[in-house]
């Protein structure tokens, strides 16, 4: 089996801040790390290599020279081979230019039976980029996908998280698959991979515009209708409050909270 | 020192498996029953961290030194009875075996450290014989093929977890020095007791005992080395053994550092924070420019012992005694700068001050590391 997996390399929002006058990220001395919803993808594609001797986990990421940091973790933690996306001419990307950069380079890669992707990225935040690939490659999709069931011969079997449960959802490979948090725990890096990944010059194979054949009108900024014009973070709301024990407790509970406010 | 992408993701992985694996109510419940959670003993394992540093042909992942120190710092600002663990297997318990072990010995005793299914104790130090390490008594005498072990190690780390020991003993009473092995002991071997598990100011959760040996038969393919050598086998250990005591310390250092800036800022006496207070935020620049001293010297030491410097091992000495020191001193004004609460076992810095001391103690202390250090500088 062939598996895929798009990872990206974002700053650690736990320690990024938007800059509340300009909205821009403040992205100065902020660590970069692998997404985390990628960090699921890949554990996801790593666990069915761990049950399917022969299968190879192959990930790919658009993404500058430093991104390849982020490819070394993810060779570190058990991955095969690792392909980085990197041209100037691919700066600026919006999804759309993105997806049409990835597909390209899947389709380099040749043909695979499942590629995995985060739901969402924690800079971006779009969620848009696991599906492009897919319309791109014209393969079916499945988003939010919160448990494997059943890998057989030509499908598989997921759960889809919802908001308040899930689907079960079969569908023909080769496709697409985004995964979340819930789908399982990622495992740790190797010391002796990542020494492995690191001392060989060849562990991340770098390719550009032409290696992906693809004409630099139709990448980065220049094939981006996006413009973003404002981002913004919204004021946090307030914290609710959960009352607990019984009806009587709990309505006496909060008529009493709402004279202390002067509601009532 | 600026680390290449290598370093930095053995320091993240560390750093990762520390702060999620070992939660603070976990490392107060280490501290209070003495119990080292299994759980979390097999997560080192399969992590395959009981062999950072042994060479990948013996199923260790071939770590050098400096990613060892970036290692144990992480893991250690964390909790430092969980890096004891980890230089127990990868320090002081593999060091004998690749100083001097035969291919036989490396496969029985190494590989299973590594992979963690054998755990080592390293046992030299006597009641009689702790800096004087040459001046140990217990004594090995060849009978046939075999040697018997008596006489009574003390303070040995892990003894009463551990598979097998590396004992040091004299073959050669004349000789002095040159009259010590070093045999490879399985701790089922009869003859073998344990003093009591010492009850210890801090890294309560790894034992320590004495390793009491009466007539023990070892079959003489359990000399390590040959005879005679055991003494030099033993201090090249302690050479580079010394760069983890300091890094040990440092991860812990760190900690007292954090925990002092989170109470500065959040602690109010006379209408302000007391991070407000010039002297409690200039104690806190001295510490934290004393700690990034210690790690530079430390990181510094460990990449001339990667490249075998000429000097190193003298190096190794001066990382040891300047950072346990400098360190300890650090824990004083963290506590320091907690007022009362430091004194009082809620917080985490009471702990960080009593399991900090030992590092000026064990594997040479710091008067021990000044003997090195000057018998390298005044030699003739
Ligand atoms: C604050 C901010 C706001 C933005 N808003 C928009 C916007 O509104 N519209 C727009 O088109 N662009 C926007 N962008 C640009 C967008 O982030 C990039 O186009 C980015 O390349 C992909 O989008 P994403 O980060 O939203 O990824 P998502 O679509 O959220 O990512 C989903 C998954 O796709 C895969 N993936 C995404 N990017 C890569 C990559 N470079 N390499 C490999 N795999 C990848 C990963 O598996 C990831 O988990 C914004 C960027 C920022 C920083
Ligand atoms: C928790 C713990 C774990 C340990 N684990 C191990 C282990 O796994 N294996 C092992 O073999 N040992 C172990 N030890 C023993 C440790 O290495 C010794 O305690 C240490 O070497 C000091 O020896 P000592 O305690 O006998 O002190 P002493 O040697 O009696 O020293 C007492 C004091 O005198 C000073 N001093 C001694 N000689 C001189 C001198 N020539 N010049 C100046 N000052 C001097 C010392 O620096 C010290 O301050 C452990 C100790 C502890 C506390």
């Amino acid at each position: 089996m062939k598996i895929i997996v798009c990872a990206k390399q974002v700053p650690d929002t736990n320690e990024v801040k938007i800059d509340p006058v300009k909205g821009t990220l403040i992205r100065d001395g902020v660590p970069s790390i692998l997404n985390p919803d990628d960090a699921n993808a890949l554990e996801a594609a790593l666990t069915m290599k761990d049950s399917y001797p022969g299968t190879t986990v192959s990930v790919i990421s658009m993404g500058p020279p430093q991104a390849s940091i982020m490819l070394y973790e993810c060779l570190a933690m058990g991955a095969d081979q690792a392909y980085l996306l990197s041209s100037p001419a691919f700066g600026g990307a919006d999804t759309c230019a993105t997806s049409t950069t990835i597909a390209a380079g899947i389709r380099k890669l040749g043909g695979f039976d499942i590629i995995f992707a985060g739901r969402q990225a924690i800079d971006g935040d779009t969620a848009q980029v696991g599906p492009q690939v897919a319309q791109r490659l014209g393969i079916p999709v499945v988003t939010y996908v919160s448990k494997v069931r059943e890998l057989g011969d030509g499908y598989i079997i997921v759960e889809r998280q919802l908001e308040d449960g899930y689907e079960v959802i079969k569908v023909k490979t080769p496709c697409m698959l985004t995964a979340v948090k819930e789908l399982n725990e990622p495992r740790y890096m190797n010391v002796g991979r990542i020494i492995d990944a690191c001392e060989k010059k060849e562990s991340v194979t770098v390719w550009n515009e032409n290696d992906i054949g693809l004409r630099p009108e139709s990448c980065g900024l220049k094939a981006s209708p996006t413009q973003v014009l404002r981002s913004f973070t919204p004021a946090p709301k307030g914290k609710g409050e959960m009352l607990t024990g019984t009806v009587t407790e709990m309505s006496s509970a909060l008529v009493q909270k709402l004279r202390e406010k002067h509601v009532l | 020192m600026i680390l290449s992408p290598k370093y930095q993701l053995i320091q993240k992985l560390a750093r990762d498996f520390a702060e999620k694996e070992i939660p603070e109510s976990m490392q107060e419940e280490i501290d209070q029953t003495g119990k080292y959670p299994e759980s979390l003993y097999r997560k080192i394992t399969d992590n395959g961290f009981f062999g950072i540093k042994i060479p990948k042909e013996y199923g260790g992942q071939g770590g050098d030194n400096l990613a060892y120190v970036l290692f144990v710092e992480q893991i250690s600002r964390v909790s430092m009875v969980t890096s004891i663990y980890i230089s127990g297997a990868n320090s002081l318990g593999s060091g004998p075996l690749l100083n001097a072990a035969t291919p036989e010995q490396l496969e029985k005793y190494l590989r299973p450290v590594a992979e963690g299914k054998k755990f080592p104790a390293f046992a030299l130090t006597e009641p009689g014989a702790g800096s004087d390490a040459a001046g140990l008594q217990s004594s090995a005498v060849r009978d046939g093929d075999y040697y018997v072990l008596n006489g009574r190690k003390t303070f040995i780390t892990g003894a009463p977890i551990a598979d097998f020991a590396i004992i040091y003993a004299k073959t050669d009473f004349s000789k002095g020095a040159k009259g010590i092995s070093a045999f490879i002991v399985d701790m089922d071997t009869p003859g073998i007791s344990l003093g009591r598990n010492e009850k210890k100011m801090g890294i309560i959760g790894m034992p320590t005992s004495d390793i009491i040996l009466e007539d023990v038969r070892v079959h003489k393919d359990s000399l390590l080395g040959e005879e005679g050598m055991g003494f030099i086998n033993a201090m090249k250990t302690l050479d580079v053994g010394r760069l983890g005591v300091a890094a040990t310390a440092l991860g812990v250092a760190q900690a007292c550092l954090e925990e002092a800036i989170d109470f500065a800022k959040n602690r109010k006496q006379f209408g302000q924070r007391i991070a407000d207070f010039q002297a409690i935020s200039f104690m806190i620049a001295q510490m934290a420019t004393q700690i990034q001293a210690c790690r530079e010297l430390l990181y510094n030491s460990a990449v001339l012992k990667d490249t075998n410097a000429k000097d190193a091992g003298m190096h190794c000495s001066m990382a040891k005694l300047f950072v346990t020191e400098t360190a300890c001193r650090i824990a004083h004004d963290a506590l320091q700068i907690h007022g009362g609460y430091g004194y009082i076992k809620d917080y985490r810095i009471e702990r960080l001050y009593r399991d900090i001391r030992v590092n000026t103690l064990f594997e040479g202390t710091s008067q021990v590391q000044q003997i090195v250090i000057s018998k390298e500088l005044l030699k003739k």
